[in-house]
């Protein structure tokens, strides 16, 4: 079985997205890309995630929920279905501060895939990869795919569901 | 600095406030009240790693602060976290070990659980810098 992208990137925008109020949308994170072994993100500056009254700066915890979670998605993509790759464990260095106002985004990669763990790793950035404000490497657990057997077929009947709205909506309109 | 202060303190980080983070009853201890925007998964429902991270990079910094003996909040120079369990829907618990307390760099161990001290969810070290 073949992973199949375009639905990896409807997955991932679902996690994203779809419950507000849940620590994805409080941290405001974006999808920008997904492709084989890799994964970005972005997220917008927040007032609510500032760690340094003093400065303005978020605070190195935001950035590492965030590359944690693109480090997660780039894992996935190494999968062979849709699935979940939970984190053993990250290490994290800060080089410089965030810039306050400034969107940070992440850019994460596979760089080996074995039976079990997944390695990865990422830098989070302003725009300019070479002036990284982080930098991450994480390695994600690779679980049996038919422990996610019942989470696919969730997904996809409520993918069906949505698709099947949209129809119904855009003819309405007509 | 006493709980009092501390917790003025706390209250003035956003972020700190996003978490919704607690001063514990023991020096150096923590908690994290459940709370909607810390969720990652609602269908089992667990709690973000990356929302557990920032709860213990946070807990270590306000540990840090008690200790270094300067107003300025300390640069994180190097954070790393093991998820060893599932961190379910309850209250979280950190309980902060200062490993070297020097004049610039300070070295801090986390640890995180939730039922069961003994049986950590997450362990971490996080690295300091101070300047004044």
């Amino acid at each position: 079985m073949a992973l199949d992208f375009e639905e990896l990137n409807c997955f991932i925008e679902t996690i994203l997205a779809a419950n507000d109020g849940d620590h994805f949308t409080t941290l405001g994170i974006r999808p920008e890309y997904v492709e084989r072994h890799r994964a970005g993100l972005s997220m917008p500056y927040d007032k609510a995630l500032v760690g340094d009254p003093d400065t303005g700066v978020i605070h190195g915890g935001a950035i590492t929920a965030l590359l944690d979670t693109c480090c997660g998605f780039a894992a996935a993509t190494a999968l062979d279905d849709l699935g979940l790759t939970p984190t053993i464990d990250l290490r994290i260095d800060y080089m410089r501060p965030a810039t306050p106002g400034l969107t940070v985004y992440a850019d994460a990669e596979v760089y080996r895939v074995t039976e079990s763990v997944i390695f990865t790793r990422a830098i989070a950035h302003h725009g300019d990869t070479e002036r990284a404000i982080a930098s991450v490497v994480g390695n994600f657990f690779r679980m049996e795919l038919d422990l996610f057997a019942g989470m696919r077929r969730d997904f996809r009947a409520a993918q069906v569901l949505k698709n099947s709205e949209l129809k119904a909506g855009g003819s309405g309109n007509e | 600095m006493n709980d009092v202060e501390l917790q003025q303190l706390i209250n003035r980080v956003p972020y700190a406030r996003t978490l919704g983070i607690e001063i514990g009853e023991e020096a150096g201890c923590f908690l994290l009240p459940v709370k909607k925007s810390n969720i990652g998964n609602p269908t089992l429902p667990a709690l973000h790693g990356g929302a557990i991270a920032g709860f213990m990079e946070l807990s270590a910094m306000i540990h840090v602060l008690q200790h270094s003996h300067s107003e300025k909040i300390p640069k994180v120079v190097d954070f790393a976290v093991d998820y060893v369990r599932a961190g379910k829907y309850v209250t979280t618990y950190s309980r902060c070990k200062l490993v070297y307390l020097g004049r610039r760099m300070i070295n801090v161990s986390i640890s995180a659980w939730q039922d069961d001290e003994a049986a950590p969810i997450t362990m971490a070290r996080a690295q300091f810098l101070v300047k004044d």
